[in-house]
């Protein structure tokens, strides 16, 4: 289409606009930037799966199978560890939004000069290296083995120690994001005792951290290899490791199934935060009489 | 109660439970080496509506705080109805409070938020929703009732807060600068609607701003204070007329501080005999502190300068609508403000020759 240049009430000319069907066929440099990124990164990432499908899907002869991918299925020590591991990724987001929401609602509320001491503590187990925490803690496991027994679930103590710095920083932004005080003040003045500050009006304001928090804390105890390894607690990750010495395909396989499943479940908490209120219908919100 | 709640209006159920009597004694506290409130003492009757005023970090905020529970004092005692509520934790003082930043919870729409005192009070949901709806009808937001806070206006907002304190029928409502955060119109507006609903339901009412014209328009009583002390307590008109220390006299409206002497509780300043407030100094030099209103202004032709009273120059001249603000320079005076009628400051302008008197009206001044 041929370009036209326009006159301006001055009588100066100006270039001509492109047209709409000319900015589609010539995108911008920035657009075809972004491109370019995403494909790179893109690649980057689904090349490692992509490779891990192939390798999973390999048969014995000629063609494909999908052999590994059953033995997930049937392979009773690695249903087992899944449990397992699914179990202490519970346990641990529970243990830990128990120990980390009220302290963290507390100090922020009532002690803010503690704040820094808090936050500390919190990210002192991202300096300790793993090898040297198993080593303090083991004794502390003899213990714990000896008192609770020899549950792959005493794990959830630990687990809440390696978690304490990310989860950490995902609340006390939550907490930080809100104005808690006010609310927390505007409640009490109400009638709210703490519990019920804590339930009805810290905890819905800080959903969206409480999740992030909980999303960090899945993905890591479903990673975790090198304390459960040490402490000789069979978890998906030390069972994929066995496996992996035995059966290359399956191993493969159920990493590549532990990966997937980590995505739709981290997917599906990140959905469940970025719900905000005012889209869902009021009457949704009504709650019975509070005792 | 649930019956009687649910047959008749907001108002009249708020108005049978009219508000108690509040008395604070000598509340003390400090943070570090502040000290935010030194012996503040104040007594409200009941069903009255006091304005605490005062600059920023004067206490007014503390002792509101104090008084919801949400502060701990050093020392003092707070009684409401006659009852010492000190030491009573803050959810168990059954007061409805206001605040300046918007407190409305961000989760629940605004007949949740309005009904969540009376959902803590066990009341069922139905009644609890309906007297919600009474109440935001009563702040002119019944139709916002499913609105969140984000759906909601600043002034809006504050409805809500305001229809929230009232629905768990308090004795004594707690406003700390709900206002401050709103425009001019919107500020005006709700402040005559907080008087409204305050007159109509009779509550004993605590208003904390550092906004004068809001604080003298709505209160009954204003109480102004400084650096944690109550400076004058007193009805809008006497605190304005009648000030009984220099921080009120120059605080509260303005005020030109002029220098004069003082005999036998009268004060000679330019050719005039005022007479002087009670806690003045009554002998001697002294500052003065003369209302801009009580201030007249007349132009002086070049000839008859000289004679009579001061002659000063005008230094600017503001418009104010219906009146205009004159700053006129006096010989050995600060700059000195009158206030005057828009036809009578037409014919002035800046560098005029003025002749300046002064009303015979009672004035406060202190000691030089």
């Amino acid at each position: 289409m041929a370009a036209v240049n326009t006159s301006v009430p001055d009588g100066r000319t100006r270039p001509p606009r492109p047209s709409a069907r000319s900015r589609r066929a010539r995108p911008s440099p920035v657009s075809a930037l972004r491109w370019a990124v995403l494909i790179v990164i893109g690649g980057y990432l689904l090349l490692p799966l992509l490779a891990m499908a192939e390798f999973s899907t390999r048969g014995t002869a000629t063609g494909r199978s999908l052999d590994a991918w059953r033995e997930i299925g049937s392979n009773a020590d690695l249903l087992g560890a899944i449990t397992m591991s699914l179990e202490l990724s519970a346990l641990t987001v529970v243990a830990t939004l128990i120990l980390l929401v009220p302290t963290m609602t507390w100090v922020h509320l009532r002690v803010p000069r503690m704040r820094r001491l808090v936050e500390f503590a919190c990210l002192l187990p991202l300096t300790i290296p793993a090898i040297v925490l198993v080593v303090g803690i083991g004794p502390i496991y003899l213990w714990v083995n000896y008192l609770l027994g020899d549950s792959p679930l005493t794990l959830t103590f630990v687990y809440v120690i390696l978690v304490l710095p990310y989860a950490h920083r995902a609340i006390d932004g939550g907490l930080g994001s809100a104005d808690i005080v006010t609310l927390a003040e505007a409640a009490r003045s109400l009638g709210a005792s703490w519990p019920r500050v804590l339930v009805n009006i810290v905890l819905p304001n800080i959903r969206g951290a409480v999740i992030s928090a909980s999303i960090i804390s899945v993905a890591l105890v479903l990673g975790e290899f090198t304390v459960a390894s040490l402490l000789n607690f069979d978890t998906l990750q030390v069972v994929i490791n066995l496996l992996g010495k035995r059966d290359a395909a399956v191993s493969v396989a159920v990493s590549a199934a532990a990966l997937l499943f980590a995505f739709v479940l981290l997917y599906a908490l990140a959905q469940v935060a970025s719900r905000r209120p005012g889209t869902v219908a009021a009457d949704a919100t009504e709650e019975g009489p509070t005792p | 109660m649930t019956t009687d709640i649910a047959d008749s209006s907001p108002t009249d159920r708020l108005a049978e439970r009219p508000g108690a009597a509040v008395q604070l004694v000598g509340l003390h506290r400090s943070f570090g080496k502040v000290r935010a409130l030194d012996g503040l003492s104040l007594d409200v009757a009941a069903g009255e509506f006091v304005a605490l005023l005062g600059p920023s970090g004067c206490g007014k905020t503390t002792a509101l705080r104090a008084l919801a529970g949400l502060d701990e004092l050093d020392s003092g005692r707070i009684l409401v109805g006659g009852q010492d509520i000190t030491r009573l934790s803050s959810n168990r003082r059954g007061m409805g409070m206001v605040f300046q930043a918007y407190s409305l919870f961000p989760t629940m729409t605004a007949r949740d938020n309005v009904a969540y005192g009376l959902r803590l009070r066990g009341v069922g949901t139905r009644t609890r929703r309906r007297r919600a709806e009474e109440l935001l009808e009563l702040v002119g937001l019944a139709s916002h009732a499913v609105h969140y806070p984000h759906q909601l206006s600043g002034g809006q907002q504050q409805r809500v807060a305001l229809a929230r304190a009232l629905a768990v029928q308090p004795e004594v409502l707690l406003l700390d600068e709900p206002l401050s955060a709103l425009d001019a119109k919107v500020r005006a507006q709700l402040r005559d609607e907080i008087r409204r609903i305050q007159l109509d339901v009779g509550i004993t009412t605590l208003f904390v701003t550092h906004d004068q014209e809001e604080a003298l328009a709505v209160a009954d009583r204003v109480g102004v204070l400084h650096a944690g002390r109550l400076e004058q307590i007193a009805r809008p008109g006497d605190l304005y007329d009648r000030p009984r220390t220099a921080f009120v006299a120059e605080f509260v409206g303005l005020s030109n501080p002029l220098r004069g002497r003082a005999r036998s509780g009268e004060l000679g300043l330019l050719g005039t005999r005022l007479p002087l407030l009670p806690g003045s100094a009554f002998e001697g030099p002294v500052r003065a502190f003369v209302r801009p209103e009580s201030v007249t202004v007349d132009p002086v032709p070049d000839q008859d300068q000289g004679h009579g009273a001061p002659i000063g120059r005008v230094l600017s001249v503001s418009f104010l609508g219906s009146l205009c603000r004159v700053r006129i320079q006096l010989p050995d005076q600060d700059p000195v403000l009158a206030q005057i009628p828009k036809a009578e400051a037409a014919r002035l302008s800046p560098g005029s020759p003025v002749r300046v008197t002064i009303r015979p009206v009672p004035v406060f001044a202190e000691p030089a």
